[in-house]
């Protein structure tokens, strides 16, 4: 049984693990404000707020959430975001009154986004609306809603009493502690583990395959942790993409620019680390970075602890080194980084699978390229270094042309793919540019397109 | 007074808060049913084998249909009856439904589709525009011409000749709300049908047609669409034919709604284009002759390509007078969707062509393009207006009267600062050798009515109660344009009272009959009108009581604020209401409206299609990567026609949406098949339409504030369509930047992926 507050109120759920908290809302509840637009984490018509311990108030793809994962925690949907008297919350009247809403169906979604918002204080509306798509309004009316309210207070009946919750039992396939964990994967192998679920769901809702056997990661605090010493940054497996922003950027701040783009909100706030490593996707936007940084997985069996560097990982495409009943606890990064680079390039600026990404980790000594790691995404089955390219940089002059003729290593280095998001010869030949954009970035040449502005 | 106002959406409060009930809201009882289909896993061949034993045993299954269980006609083309609803054995696309499962429920019925054992004998697909020319695979009608003056000897003659070909690519619709519909019984045979669609009537005729009853056996009821687009205008036919048959076979309420990725796998998109032209023009860039070729790829059946590559056809002029233009389709059959209608219904393909030639001429004479455009305007219509000139003619012979592109321009030129920003942005990338930036202008002018010339017609119900209240009903639906809001401001107006007095209703072929889709933009324009008269036959019927009982001619009987004022008396309009009912005067009218003043033979290719055009323009800057190809929209600047608009606020949405879905369409909205004839592009994780970051960082819409010269409804303009257009100014931009690179023109297709961006890079700096 899962146990949560549903706008306010508690709910015990009789489910099957792997039902999503989208067709609980819709068909059990007959919630239907809450609406199913892809029902797979990309247009964030099903966005609902979920609250945890943390109290921040984190948007969330009810369509790809699982319930188990909401167990302990409050959801509250569209229905619940008016007051119980039925007078409504600053940013709906605004949006009513700015024609932030066409048809109307994006709209459930995006007030749950920008309730969320601001609730938590957070002006950064692009980026805060990155997840929820809308066909209709071109988004202008909906971005001058949230602003108009960035000083109206938090209406009181948006607090979550998760106290109410204290003394409830949870799920047995959501253990509580990293041993209880560990020992119920040991014992039971062949189960699935979910961390963040925003890739394991797809395979409920797009595959139709039917998981009996699963075992919940969210329940363990000691997976949640970042600690942060001289040396190193240690992260548990289970840390969302978002916390990883918040407790990496004053330390690799490329790197936090770069997952800014991952995915949008929702997806940050549920997916994990750990998943995005253990999944071994060839296009995943975590490992690249984590390669060129040179970092350890530590991983566990039981009690047998195993380090691993993560590059090691990574076998061959949908194969990891990762033994039966064993899993990530945590990831390893040393702190240590003269300069660190993280370029993501993808059709669609937010919101995208990389169609190539590139970290670069170098040290630069009197003008000699002494120390060079760089990893790509989306250039081969796994996330791999680009050992050719580094050898040539190695001992070089930190000059234009230096990059210039590394360039023409990524072609010894990578063979990579055409498919649907670019083909083989724009991958390689933008693999390459981005060595000429660390090198301008460095030099203070503008290549942030992004932050150019119009001409007065 | 409610016209002009800037009355909200009427549904905005429900939308907020989610009480607003789409089709897949509605409650159903728990025995209902729920519908899949099963697809097609190769693109072109037939089927040997059929095996559904596993599908019938699956979970929930009710029970299964194919082809030969269909007891009448399942058609669901619009147009020429060559969609069968399940596949007679012949496959057309990879993603054709070949059966449907009936289960107990949505998960049920997708679960047990997978499980069919179809054995096919595969034949080599038609997938490419290439491909189909190769082959000549061309759908019925193939072939069309229009042509004014010699264009041929107009090309020879000119000082300056230039040719290319370009691809524009399609664009699916991605309305928010996927296809649905639902069938339920009723005590006598027949069916209520609640579907999401643009065509309610199309929906009663086709289910009638494939259940073998009459049509007033069938009452389709559509009170909201989450988006449409144009993508349900034929594209939900299949889903209300298909809960429709199985209602009849199960006695139960039937539901179907596609995946996300059913949806786009199945249903049409907007054409996709190859555009070859042949220009000649003179060092001012004027341009004395051009002929256009459109490839245009319909997928595998007629549905509405013959309008959509027609109008193509009709907007190849765009803006721009040509005297000696040819302009020929063909409409290519392929083994894919079957494209469909889509905001602009071909003619944002029909502009884009003129617009790149333009460009093009713009590059090779080294001018700048907005004043390459602005010379080959046609003639303003207030010289046409003041007979101080002719009309000129469009390529189809329609004399265009109304013209205030140069208006327009000279206006939007100043507010935008163009020529200071273009100033600047010379010396921006003088200094600046990774980031280019580029600005453009592109306008729009765009017929209004539909050119199958007997669908401008429309009908409206207005009963009025003795308390004052209003009940509201026309045949148009709503899809998020703001149509019912707009409608009800023309019955408020029309009875001089308060909108909050009108009740909007559902759509409902019960209640107004054999109505038009909602599409063409003319949604306002025939159903306002429809409106209006019922409106004013019931208020003429009161002021005819009123001025016998007061002795006060007709003509000084005002309405007006809730009230009515009868010479210098003043009653209440529930009062007049009352006196009215008491005399045993009808308050209930119906209204009904036809475009006058079209004729229009397609065949030929002469006469007027439209009743008017809408104008409009906008400028674009952009700023792009050239080590990436990746994009970043600065400012847009828009001004836009709407005649005396109904509503500014939902206008100017109009305007918003419209652009940033265009621009869209030319950017990262790219569709890639497979050698199968695979979609690849099937979901939103793969097909990217814009989001809240990709709208330029500043957008300054205007709406040009001048009646409709012709008699529309409050002298407004048709908004719905014409303003996606204005996206071209943003692709426009992308080319002027790449320019920037090299000495060549970068000859860009669309869409302008990055990827793209980066080919037309090197095409500027290293030549073809
Ligand atoms: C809309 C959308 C957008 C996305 N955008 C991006 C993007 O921009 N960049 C990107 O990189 N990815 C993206 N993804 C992919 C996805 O978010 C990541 O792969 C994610 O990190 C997976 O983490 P999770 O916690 O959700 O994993 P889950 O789905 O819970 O699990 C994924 C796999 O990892 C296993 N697993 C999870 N945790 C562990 C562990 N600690 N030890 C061992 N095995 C484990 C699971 O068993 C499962 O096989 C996107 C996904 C969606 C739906
Ligand atoms: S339904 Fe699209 S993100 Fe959930
Ligand atoms: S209002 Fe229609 S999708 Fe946003």
């Amino acid at each position: 049984m899962v146990t949560f507050l549903l706008n306010g109120e508690v709910v015990n759920a009789e489910v099957k693990s792997s039902d999503t908290l989208l067709n609980f809302l819709r068909e059990v509840k007959g919630l239907t404000g809450t609406k199913e637009g892809c029902n797979e984490g990309d247009c964030g018509a099903c966005s609902v707020i979920v609250t945890d311990e943390t109290g921040i108030a984190k948007t969330t793809n009810s369509c790809i959430a699982l319930m188990p994962q909401i167990h302990g925690k409050a959801v509250r949907t569209v229905e619940g975001i008016s007051s119980p008297d039925g007078s409504l919350h600053p940013i709906q009247k605004s949006m009513v009154k700015n024609h932030g809403s066409q048809c109307g169906f994006c709209t459930p979604g995006f007030i749950s986004t920008l309730v969320a918002a601001h609730k938590n204080g957070d002006s950064d509306f692009e980026n805060q609306l990155a997840g929820n798509l809308c066909r209709c309004t071109g988004y202008g009316p909906i971005i001058h809603s949230a602003k108009e309210n960035l000083s109206e207070p938090v209406p009181v009946w948006m607090d979550e009493n998760l106290d109410r919750l204290k003394d409830i039992t949870s799920p047995n396939n959501l253990p509580q502690s990293l041993e209880d964990l560990a020992t119920l994967y040991k014992n039971n192998p062949e189960a699935t583990l979910v961390a963040g679920a925003t890739d394991l769901s797809l395979e409920i809702t797009k595959k139709l395959k039917y998981f009996n056997n699963m075992i919940f990661l969210g329940g363990c605090e000691q997976l949640k942790r970042i600690e942060i010493t001289k040396e190193t940054i240690q992260i548990g497996a289970a840390c969302t993409i978002s916390e990883l922003i918040v407790s990496l950027r004053s330390t690799f701040p490329s790197f936090t620019n770069m997952l800014l783009r991952y995915g949008a909100v929702q997806i940050r706030n549920s997916a994990t680390i750990g998943g995005n490593i253990a999944n071994g996707s060839p296009v995943g936007d975590g490992p690249p970075a984590l390669i060129a940084l040179g970092a350890i997985l530590k991983l566990r069996h039981a009690e047998t602890i195993r380090m691993l560097p993560i590059e090691d990982f990574f076998i061959n495409y949908g194969v990891q080194d990762l033994n039966p009943g064993e899993f990530i606890e945590s990831i390893i990064i040393p702190k240590e980084v003269d300069i660190l680079k993280c370029y993501k390039v993808s059709k669609r600026f937010d919101q995208d699978i990389s169609a190539i990404c590139g970290c670069f980790k170098l040290t630069v000594f009197e003008n000699t390229i002494t120390e060079c790691r760089i990893a790509y995404g989306g250039m081969a089955a796994t996330p791999k270094r680009a050992f050719k390219t580094e050898k040539k940089l190695i001992g070089s002059q930190w000059s234009y042309s230096t990059f210039e003729t590394a360039k023409s290593e990524i072609s010894r280095d990578f063979f990579p793919i055409s498919d649907l998001r670019a083909s083989s010869n724009y991958r390689l030949k933008v693999a390459q540019n981005l060595l000429t954009r660390l090198f301008y970035e460095m030099t203070d040449t503008n290549i942030d397109s992004r932050g150019v502005l119009p001409c007065p | 007074m409610s016209i002009g106002k800037n009355t909200p959406h009427d549904s905005g409060e429900l939308h907020v808060t989610g009480r607003a009930l789409f089709t897949d809201d509605i409650s159903l009882s728990n025995d209902s049913l729920h519908l899949a289909f099963g697809l097609s896993s190769i693109a072109k061949g037939s089927i040997i084998e059929l095996d559904l034993s596993k599908v019938v045993k699956s979970d929930g299954v009710i029970t299964v249909i194919s082809a030969k269980d269909l007891l009448f006609t399942s058609d669901t083309s619009p147009s020429a009856n060559d969609e069968p609803l399940l596949s007679d054995g012949t496959i057309h696309f990879l993603g054709q439904p070949i059966f449907l499962v009936i289960a107990s429920s949505h998960i049920n019925a997708r679960k047990a589709c997978r499980l069919a054992k179809v054995n096919y004998k595969k034949e080599k697909p038609v997938l490419t525009i290439e491909d189909a020319i190769e082959s000549k695979s061309i759908i019925a009608d193939g072939e069309c011409h229009y042509i004014k003056g010699t264009p041929e000897v107009a090309i020879n003659a000119a000082p300056i000749n230039l040719t290319d070909s370009f691809y524009v690519g399609g664009q699916e619709h991605f309305y928010l709300e996927g296809q649905v519909a639902i069938a339920t019984p009723q005590e006598d045979g027949g069916l209520v049908i609640y579907s999401s669609t643009q065509h309610p009537t199309e929906i009663q005729h086709k289910v009638a047609e494939a259940t073998g009853l009459k049509m007033h056996e069938v009452r389709v009821e559509v009170r909201r669409m989450g988006g449409a687009f144009g993508g349900k205008e034929s594209q939900g036919n299949a889903l209300a034919i298909a809960c429709a048959i199985a209602t009849k076979a199960t006695g139960k309420t039937c539901k179907m709604r596609y995946d996300r990725d059913d949806d786009i796998i199945i249903t049409g998109k907007r054409h996709d284009f190859r555009i070859d032209y042949d220009v000649g023009f003179n060092e001012d860039g004027k341009i004395l002759g051009i002929k256009f070729k459109h490839y245009v790829r319909c997928g595998w059946s007629q549905d509405l390509s013959l309008p959509v590559a027609d109008r193509a056809m009709l907007h190849s002029d765009n803006t721009y007078n040509l005297e000696d233009v040819s302009i020929t389709s063909h409409r290519l059959k392929t083994n894919t969707q079957s494209n469909t209608a889509f905001r602009g219904f071909g003619g944002p393909q029909g502009i884009i062509g003129i617009e790149r030639a333009i460009d093009h001429i713009a590059s090779h004479l080294n001018l700048d393009p907005t004043k390459v455009r602005t010379i080959n305007f046609y003639r303003s219509g207030t010289l046409v207006k003041e007979n101080l000139q002719k009309p000129q003619t469009t390529p189809y012979g329609m004399p265009v009267v109304d013209s205030i592109s140069t208006e327009i321009t000279e206006t939007l030129l100043k507010t935008a600062n163009y020529k200071s920003r273009l100033e600047g942005i010379t010396a921006w990338n003088k200094n600046n050798s990774v980031i280019k930036k580029g600005i453009a202008l592109s306008p729009v002018k765009f017929g209004i009515s539909f050119t199958l010339t007997h669908l401008n017609q429309a009908g409206a119900i207005v009963n009025v109660y003795t308390d004052g209240s209003v009940y509201l009903n026309h045949g148009g639906t709503e899809m998020g344009q703001g149509l019912f809001i707009k409608v009800a401001q023309i019955a408020a107006e029309t009875f001089g009272i308060g909108i909050d007095r009108i009740k909007i209703s559902a759509t409902d072929t019960a209640k107004v009959p054999n109505t038009s889709a909602t599409a063409a933009s003319s949604g306002a324009d025939l159903n306002g009108m429809a409106t209006k008269i019922a409106c004013r036959k019931i208020v003429n019927r009161i002021k005819k009581v009123l001025s016998k009982e007061n002795k006060i001619p007709e003509d000084q009987i005002i309405f007006e604020n809730g009230n009515i004022l009868i010479g210098t008396k003043l009653i209440s309009f529930k009062e007049g209401v009352l006196i009215a009912y008491e005399n045993r005067v009808s308050l209930s009218s119906t209204g009904y409206y036809a475009t006058p003043e079209l004729s229009w033979d397609r065949k030929t290719g002469v006469g007027r299609p439209f009743f008017y055009f809408s104008y409009g323009a906008a400028i674009t800057e952009v700023a792009v990567d050239t080590l990436t190809g990746e994009t970043n929209f600065l400012q847009a600047d828009i001004l836009h026609d709407c005649g005396r608009s109904l509503n500014p606020a939902i206008d100017l949405g109009q305007i918003e949406g419209g652009y940033i879905q265009g621009l869209g369409w030319l950017t990262t909205e790219e569709l890639v098949w497979d050698k199968r004839g695979a979609l690849k592009t099937f979901a939103p994780s793969t097909y990217k339409i814009p989001c809240a970051s990709d709208r330029p960082k500043v957008l300054n819409i205007e709406l040009w504030d001048a009646p409709n010269r012709l008699d529309t409804v409050y002298n407004s303009k048709a908004v719905g369509e014409p303003p996606l257009i204005l996206g071209i100014s943003a692709w426009l931009a992308i080319s002027n930047a790449i320019s920037q690179c090299g000495t060549q023109y970068p000859h860009l297709n669309t869409p302008a992926t990055p990827e793209e961006i980066l080919k037309a890079i090197d095409r500027a700096r290293n030549g073809v």
